[in-house]
């Protein structure tokens, strides 16, 4: 067992969010490998592959907004509604207002910007809490699409469909493949190569073991090989289909996100906020700054989620969106987000994402009826998460302890206070 | 008085917390029908005894005995001590804002009739209550409606409502006005002559001289004497001499300080309290500190000193009205956090688990994170330099922990102190602010503490120390303001500094002749 955990300590570089990490790449592959055995080989074809990512690159789109609004303490329950109101606002602009498609698309964004400066306004600088201000937002915008469509369907044009049902255009010499998506795929190889190697250089400037180098080889095979094999299934699907517009909307707003969550002062931020709040204000953190960002934020990408949408059914309609704050936010706790905030990251989210993804599309294929989906979802869901839990309260954190943080911390500080500094008996202790 | 019997005794209590012993081989007699007054300095133990004698702490995981009206008993929690009629009022009192009197004082003890609350007689018990501790209010009116005195009466009114023989007050006049404090002494005096005994823990030592019969003195966790204040003929000094000891051990690294100009100075401040708008919490006070200079805070809990750092730390607490910073002869202008930090202000909190630090994080993450910029290049942050700089510190502050990678909730109090020091001291600043910088901190740990404050003030910054513990700023500062309600009321030097002096400024608005 202890060898097994220095593997995984090796291969995912021994954090708990990276141990966590392990578990769900883990659960991710195991979930694809019996879909693919139980539904003979259709899980892993070409063009179910593809149409998984077009299906979900939404969701997962919104799961990166998503995460940092939780990860700062906070919860968005508007976003399918924002989706759907950017969506029908930009269709309209588009037939009504003849609106060029390129433009249009910045419109979107502008919109979801302006909506997101109005509910980070209500949660940050007055202080209403998240989950009031978007319950709210989930009415008013819902409510929005309808009044602005009329409850109809307003149908988009060629060019803006792209974006949710486009793929990269067969170029070069005819290989039998997407040539486009070979290169990509390529690219992502020598990413990951040039990354891993960054990695054991950094690790050797700060003059810390960096690991056997056996073991970067194997990740890196792994991950090359993992690569290799998507983009070969990708590129090799029916003629005129290829890695999907959508998918490499998705992967640049992944890579773009994980850099600034992980590597700069702001992404620091908003870890910070969630994690003691006090304590990042005591340290400089502009606490009502952070907090409507990552409001905004989730309602720009929440617009972009909306328009890939109707770019996909080629329509806006007025049920655009329905339900999908809750499988973004589902994908975000399925990949190890922490309730009260501070731990989570973009990749797990992801992780988590797919894993419900490949769940709902595997039980697709094999003719399970909705309803049975939501139940199984439902329940993975539930066990995801009680598994952290439990996992936590063995170890180091607990989400339940966190969000019962403000009790807790009243409650061991009192045997600290009194023991050695001052006055304490601020527990509560009657009744 | 003396012949009265005795209705409780505590027999060698002796009470550990992970590392600490907060009461060792405590006694305590009270015999019916007195007042009885518990002092002590912060941290002496007052408040975990009581905790012991109530069942906050209970039986099982203290040593020593209770005997309680003749006989010995185990309080497994609250509601056993208070059926055996022992009530505490702790000083946070324990009211709900958005019920009416009524409602708080049958809070959890509601009379019933048939399941369902029988409100009527519920009114006219609370009515009946209400007189017996001099209130008059209607019994409907919600407690957020009335004044803190008056909530204090409701809380003696529940404590009857419980059918008490012990009632324990918890510095039951901290937050009340001189009008107020004096109907609850009388109040007190009332109880005493229909027999009813109270336990008394008060700062204020001129009321425990006014109304207690016998005061039993506390210090580190001992019972150090319990004096008759008739008997003895006890005065505040008496009381003082017994709270603050004789003996001074070296407990401090030898310094020998290198005192420069005024660089700091803060004049005619005052902040009013975040919430009650009434409450003015920083009285026009003014300081200065010099570099290389480790100046102290004395004063007791909720006089202020934690507010005064605080609101000066780019106004963190409170409401600012007025006054002026002035550093290196300039005034500046602080309004947040980050502007206090980039004018080289530290400030390190005294309850690191709640403000100090993010428990989540580990090592480098906590050292980096209130100077990111620091490690930020071209928008980016350098993982290499953060590790470097947390290494650094982990090495100069001697930070037991296997790597800076180590998750900080894993550490010991000390070193998750030193983490915080680190993550200021990364900051470069001209003048840290340390509030309670040992609290929590076993003896050697301490004095590591000790000599990293006395090297910072060594390379010319200003250390400004708050502590509850004398004998820490009598041992470590060059000079030591005390603080009371808010003002400062002495501005003593090393030589002048004794517990005594200290004390006294610390429990008196008379303001000492500054030299």
């Amino acid at each position: 067992m202890s060898r097994f955990k220095d593997l995984q300590k090796n291969l995912f570089g021994g954090t708990t969010s990276n141990a966590r990490q392990f578990g769900m790449i883990f659960t991710l592959v195991a979930i694809v490998l019996l879909f693919q055995f139980l539904t003979d080989g259709l899980t892993l074809r070409s063009d179910n592959l593809i149409a998984l990512f077009q299906q979900n690159s939404y969701i997962l789109i919104l799961a990166i907004g998503m995460l940092m609004v939780i990860v700062a303490g906070h919860i968005d329950l508007s976003v399918g509604s924002i989706a759907a109101f950017a969506g029908i606002l930009v269709a309209k602009s588009m037939t009504e207002w003849d609106l060029p498609w390129p433009l249009a698309i910045l419109f979107g964004l502008a919109i979801g910007a302006a909506i997101g400066a109005w509910q980070g306004f209500w949660v940050a600088y007055i202080g209403v809490p998240a989950f009031i201000v978007t319950l709210a937002g989930m009415l008013i915008f819902r409510g929005g699409n309808q009044f602005i469509g009329n409850a109809n369907t307003i149908p988009v044009p060629e060019g803006f469909r792209v974006i949710g049902s486009g793929f990269l255009p067969e170029v070069g010499p005819n290989t039998g493949y997407n040539n486009l998506t070979l290169l990509l795929g390529l690219a992502a190889c020598l990413a990951v190569v040039w990354r891993e190697l960054q990695a054991r250089r950094t690790r050797h400037e700060m003059d810390a073991d960096a690991g056997p180098l056996w073991v970067s080889i194997l990740r890196m095979a792994v991950m090359v090989g993992v690569l290799a094999f998507v983009a070969l299934r990708f590129a090799s699907g029916r003629v005129g289909t290829s890695f999907p517009v959508s998918g490499i909307i998705l992967v640049a707003l992944v890579i773009l996100y994980s850099f600034y969550t992980r590597n700069t002062a702001g992404g620091r931020h908003i870890y910070a906020v969630g994690g003691n709040s006090r304590a990042a204000e005591l340290s400089g953190v502009k606490l009502r700054r952070v907090n409507f960002f990552v409001m905004m934020n989730m309602s720009v990408l929440a617009s972009l989620a909306g328009m890939i949408f109707v770019a996909r059914s080629a329509a806006s309609g007025p049920q655009d969106g329905n339900g999908w704050e809750l499988d973004a936010i589902a994908a975000v706790f399925i990949g190890g987000a922490a309730v009260a905030g501070g731990i989570g990251t973009i990749s797990g989210s992801i992780v988590g994402g797919l894993v419900m993804a490949v769940l709902n599309n595997g039980l697709q294929l094999q003719g399970v009826g909705t309803d049975r989906v939501q139940i199984i979802k439902g329940l993975v869901l539930l066990l995801a998460v009680a598994l952290d839990v439990y996992n936590k309260s063995q170890g180091r954190f607990s989400v339940i302890g966190s969000i019962m943080r403000p009790f807790r911390r009243e409650a061991s500080a009192t045997p600290a206070t009194s023991a050695t500094g001052t006055e304490p008996a601020k527990t509560t202790v009657s009744g | 008085m003396s012949d009265a019997p005795i209705l409780l005794e505590m027999r060698s209590i002796t009470k550990e917390f992970p590392g600490v012993k907060a009461l060792s081989d405590v006694n305590l007699v009270v015999r019916a029908g007195e007042i009885h007054a518990i002092c002590g300095e912060n941290g002496a133990g007052k408040s975990t005894l009581m905790k012991v004698l109530s069942g906050v702490y209970p039986h099982g995981t203290y040593d020593g005995d209770i005997v309680y009206q003749g006989a010995a008993t185990r309080f497994s929690d609250i509601r056993a001590s208070e059926h055996a009629g022992i009530v505490i009022i702790h000083q946070e009192l324990a009211l709900i804002p958005e019920l009416s009197i009524t409602e708080n004082i049958f809070l959890g003890n509601e009379p019933r009739k048939r399941g369902a609350i029988d409100w009527k007689s519920a009114q006219r018990q609370a009515r009946e209550l209400l007189a017996r501790v001099g209130l008059r209010e209607n019994p409907d009116t919600l407690i957020k409606d009335i004044g803190v005195g008056k909530q204090q009466l409701v809380e003696i009114a529940k404590a009857f409502a419980k059918d008490v023989k012990l009632l324990i007050l918890d510095e039951p006049t901290a937050a009340l006005n001189e009008a107020d404090s004096r109907h609850l002494l009388d109040l007190l005096r009332g109880f005493r002559e229909r027999g009813i005994t109270s336990i008394m823990i008060s700062h204020k030592l001129n009321e425990i001289e006014a109304i207690a019969d016998q005061i039993t003195i506390l210090r580190d966790g001992k019972t150090v004497e319990t004096l008759n204040i008739k008997d003895d003929g006890v005065d505040e000094d008496r009381i003082v001499r017994g709270m603050v000891g004789r003996e001074l051990s070296s407990r401090f690294p030898d310094h020998t300080p290198k005192i420069g100009e005024v660089f700091f100075e803060v004049r005619d401040w005052n902040v009013r309290h975040p919430i009650s708008a009434d409450r003015q919490v920083c009285k026009n006070e003014s300081y200065v500190v010099r570099r290389g200079e480790i100046v102290g805070f004395a004063g007791l809990m909720g006089a202020g000193r934690t507010e005064l750092a605080m609101s000066v730390f780019g106004r963190s607490y409170g409401v600012w009205e007025s006054g002026t910073i002035i550093k290196d002869g300039k005034e500046i202008v602080l309004k947040s956090v980050a502007d206090a930090i980039a004018h080289g202000l530290a400030y390190v909190s005294e309850d690191r688990k709640a403000i100090g630090l993010n428990l989540l994080d580990d090592i480098k993450t906590s050292t980096v994170s209130a100077k990111l910029s620091k490690i930020t290049k071209r928008g980016v942050l350098d993982e290499v330099a953060e590790y470097k700089a947390a290494e650094a510190y982990r090495k100069e502050l001697r930070t037991k922990a296997p790597n800076v990678d180590e998750g900080v909730s894993k550490l010991s109090g000390g070193n998750q102190q030193k983490v915080v020091l680190a993550k200021w001291m990364f900051t470069d600043p001209d003048l840290l602010i340390l509030d309670e910088p040992t609290r929590g901190i076993d003896v050697g740990a301490k004095y590591e503490i000790y000599g990293i404050i006395q090297r910072l003030a060594d390379q010319g910054k200003g250390v400004i120390v708050i502590s509850s513990e004398l004998p820490e700023l009598i041992g470590l500062c060059d000079r030591i303001y005390t603080v009371f309600e808010g003002q400062i009321t002495g501005d003593i030097a090393r030589q002048d500094a004794d517990p005594e002096t200290l004390m006294k400024q610390m429990t008196s608005t008379k303001k000492m002749q500054t030299r």
